[in-house]
């Protein structure tokens, strides 16, 4: 549920474009994720308490000075923008055995009741799964719901981007039965599903990456989020990606691979 | 991926388990994968049994909330053993209730003597002040069972001004620094506290990108979102089992305010702790 933080009036969202990410391969959608917040330097106004999520707790990950750095952040918090109309759901942790649905129904109520206009989800899938096609060009896919293919539709059209595929439900077998498959995605899948029953305007974006140093994936990511919402404005011309420098990197993501090695190594 | 031997082996994947093959299970559960679900889903719950000198009527508690100003809560064998030998040595501390839970890795007992040893969880009043609450967690608390055990206690307290302290242990390998961890003095003291708590903290507050994870961090997120003054004090150390030179680091938190007024008789503190991890020692002897 959404818990807003602070004594003042409980913020509103009507009209918003919720962005969130999925736990899926490489935590390229959280990444990115990081980098919107950060970079758009968004005010925190609330936390998604739930019991879905593995619990964790650290001090404030966009910390810039002294004064903001003993701020505690948890598992799952809300940022908003009322400038940009955008409202972000950060998720910090893994989920709880048996409990994707119920976090996804969760969710999608609270996108209900607070009556947002649209959901982006990011995700990722495992780059090794591609096919022979996939294999080739872009490493980047965009989903629609129904609700959403009438407002944004066109918009992919013109942006030349492309539309996840759908693979057979039982290859060799029967290649008539097409599903959606994205292996790595975590909720993605499931949340993208529940939206379309429910009629809710979802766009999912992701990437294809595997395990390792997944910054460039998340620059990517959050640089394909921006050729659509137009967060940030690129230096050149308003064609090319905003370049990797715009995009301000938290100072969380120090020793991502660990503490530094011992000298006796050496 | 394939490895250095050119076998082929699933690549684990920081963002979580077998996360398709489990959302496809959701989908796909028949009525007998429910009922399993189910029954064990009631094994894993968490139950909190009080005694019935806690309130007027016999047997556990129902919907009664009691007034709680003060919660302290040890975690893990080190930080018990400290509460024990610093804190509940006094006297003046009645039993009053226990957790029973199951998981893979630990059942509780539900005896109040208990050796380091056992796996525990027990909530201990001050006999002077009843609004104060001790518990000393030395049992594994599951992923799926913390936002059981958190709603379970603090849904039994009716806050009044409730402070919380809570006091754990961390492998120091965990710690993320620019330096090798390695080269660390450990153990030491690492802080992390809520928006609300404005008191003094007794050692460094921890640096980001450090997290803590486990009973500790569901604590204090519930905190943090319900606005209660807490904090967290986490050591780390360089050994596993029960050890005085880490249970005697948690030793500038009988300084801070809410700890202070308990600390009776520090001179028995060090005998206790020594017979505490003897016990300890003997019992993991094969050789006697």
């Amino acid at each position: 549920m959404f818990v807003p933080c602070g004594s003042s009036a409980p913020p509103v969202f009507e009209g918003f474009t919720l962005l969130l990410p999925a736990v899926s391969v490489g935590n390229v959608g959280q990444l990115a994720v990081d980098l919107v917040i950060f970079t758009l330097d968004m005010p925190k106004v609330g936390y998604f308490y739930t019991d879905c999520l593995v619990p964790m707790v650290g001090n404030n990950p966009y910390a810039t000075a002294e004064e903001n750095s003993t701020e505690l952040s948890i598992n799952a918090e809300v940022y908003s923008l009322p400038s940009k109309k955008l409202v972000v759901l950060q998720i910090r942790s893994p989920f709880v055995k048996n409990k994707y649905r119920s976090f996804c129904q969760t969710v999608l109520s609270w996108v209900k009741s607070s009556r947002c206009a649209k959901v982006i989800l990011l995700s990722s899938s495992h780059a090794y799964q591609r096919d022979d096609q996939q294999l080739h060009g872009t490493p980047l896919r965009y989903l629609l719901s129904p609700a959403i293919q009438k407002t944004a539709g066109d918009l992919m059209q013109r942006l030349n981007w492309k539309e996840m595929e759908k693979v057979a439900a039982y290859p060799g077998v029967n290649d008539a039965e097409m599903v959606l498959h994205i292996p790595g995605g975590g909720i993605t899948t499931l949340l993208f599903s529940e939206s379309c029953s429910n009629e809710i305007q979802m766009a999912v974006l992701l990437k294809f990456c595997s395990e390792g140093d997944n910054i460039p994936d998340a620059l990517a990511l959050v640089n394909y989020l921006n050729e659509w919402l137009q967060l940030i404005k690129s230096e050149q011309n308003s064609d090319a990606p905003a370049t990797p420098s715009q995009w301000k990197i938290p100072h969380s993501w120090r020793l991502l691979f660990g503490s530094g090695l011992p000298a006796a190594l050496f | 991926m394939a490895t250095f031997f050119g076998e082929v082996v699933a690549a684990p994947s920081r963002a979580g388990g077998d996360d398709d093959e489990e959302a496809a299970a959701e989908r796909e559960e028949t009525p007998e994968d429910r009922e399993i679900r189910r029954e064990l889903e009631e094994k894993r719950e968490v139950h909190i049994l009080w005694s019935s000198k806690l309130s007027a009527s016999t047997g556990s508690f129902t919907d009664e909330q009691f007034p709680c100003s003060k919660f302290i809560l040890a975690i893990g064998h080190n930080a018990v053993a400290f509460l024990s030998s610093f804190v509940l040595n006094s006297g003046c501390w009645e039993a009053i209730g226990s957790v029973k839970l199951w998981n893979e890795w630990c059942r509780t007992s539900n005896t109040t003597s208990v050796l380091p040893t056992d796996a525990f969880c027990l909530f201990y009043k001050l006999i002077s002040d009843p609004t104060v609450l001790l518990c000393q967690c030395n049992c594994y608390v599951a992923e799926d069972q913390q936002f059981q055990w958190l709603e379970k206690v603090f849904g039994c307290m009716r806050e009044e001004d409730l402070q919380v302290t809570i006091l754990s242990t961390c492998p120091v390998t965990d710690y993320k620094t620019p330096e090798s961890t390695l080269t660390l003095p450990s153990p030491f003291l690492k802080a992390l506290k809520t928006k609300e708590f404005k008191e003094s903290v007794c050692c460094p507050l921890l640096e980001q990108p450090n997290i803590v994870q486990g009973l500790p961090a569901a604590v204090m997120s519930y905190c943090q979102v319900w606005q209660i003054p807490a904090v967290l004090y986490q050591c780390y150390t360089d050994v596993i089992k029960l050890d005085t030179v880490t249970i005697e680091a948690f030793k500038p938190v009988l300084s801070s305010k809410n700890l202070k007024s308990l600390v009776k008789d520090m001179s028995k503190s060090t005998e206790i702790l020594k017979k505490l991890v003897t016990t300890n020692e003997i019992h993991n002897n094969i050789y006697t």
